[in-house]
């Protein structure tokens, strides 16, 4: 299997992707999916994503193989956009195709907590009084551990 | 002779841009002598990860410094 794996520094359309990910994996007997959005309320006016370009895409490749090497995936979709977007645009993409529904779900659920806590990208976002980092939250980790100790069969 | 600093996330504020040239220096330690004292100590924190031309450095204690290497400065990411 081979995984789409992308970054993106403009505006992408989930839903076109999700169409083509499902013409693409046709013999799948489930696909999963998520889609991250900027939060379309909270105050939050824009947000912004940066990367260092020779870490954060090789990182993302990496993940990829770990997700096709821990489930029976037959399809790997990872998309993730970079630079400044609006309330309600699509920042993140996964979608996971499968024989069975199980290894879909988790092997999106296991995407998502590992791109949001263990990739390659620094947040910032805009407020009415200015811009401001994003600091790494504790249900982050808590988020990663939970797979770790699964590995561990704890 | 030089090295190309990059800074991401917060440390680009710290540090007042995103990429800076410094003389070439043999170490990690004497880059971070060369700084800006408040900037030096936020860079040197355990946090911070650093990597050398795209590879994240394991003992930065040990590591050799060469003519032209890009030395990127990352803190934890973000999360959210």
């Amino acid at each position: 299997m081979e995984a789409d794996v992308r970054l993106l520094t403009g505006p992408f359309d989930a839903g076109a992707e999700i169409g083509r990910f499902m013409k693409a994996n046709e013999d799948a007997g489930g696909i999963a999916s998520f889609i991250g959005k900027v939060r379309p309320t909270g105050g939050v006016e824009a947000l912004e994503l940066s990367h260092y370009e020779p870490l954060t895409l090789p990182g993302m490749q990496a993940l990829a193989g770990d997700v096709a090497a821990r489930w029976q995936v037959t399809g790997l979709s990872i998309i993730h956009r970079t630079g400044v977007m609006l309330p309600g645009e699509a920042i993140v993409l996964v979608a996971a195709a499968a024989r069975h529904r199980r290894e879909a779900i988790e092997a999106v659920d296991f995407a998502m907590d590992h791109l949001k806590g263990d990739s390659w990208f620094w947040k910032r976002e805009m407020r009415a009084d200015g811009w401001r980092w994003i600091e790494p939250r504790e249900q982050d980790h808590a988020d990663l551990a939970r797979w770790r100790k699964e590995t561990a069969g704890i | 002779m030089s090295l190309k600093l990059v800074f991401l996330g917060r440390l680009a504020d710290a540090a007042g841009a995103n990429e800076r040239e410094v003389a070439a220096v043999p170490s990690i330690a004497a880059l971070l002598a060369g700084l800006e004292p408040d900037l030096s100590t936020m860079l040197g924190g355990p946090k911070v990860k650093i990597a050398v031309n795209g590879n994240v450095v394991a003992d930065r204690a040990i590591f050799t410094l060469r003519d032209g290497d890009e030395v990127a400065f990352l803190p934890p990411v973000s999360g959210g």
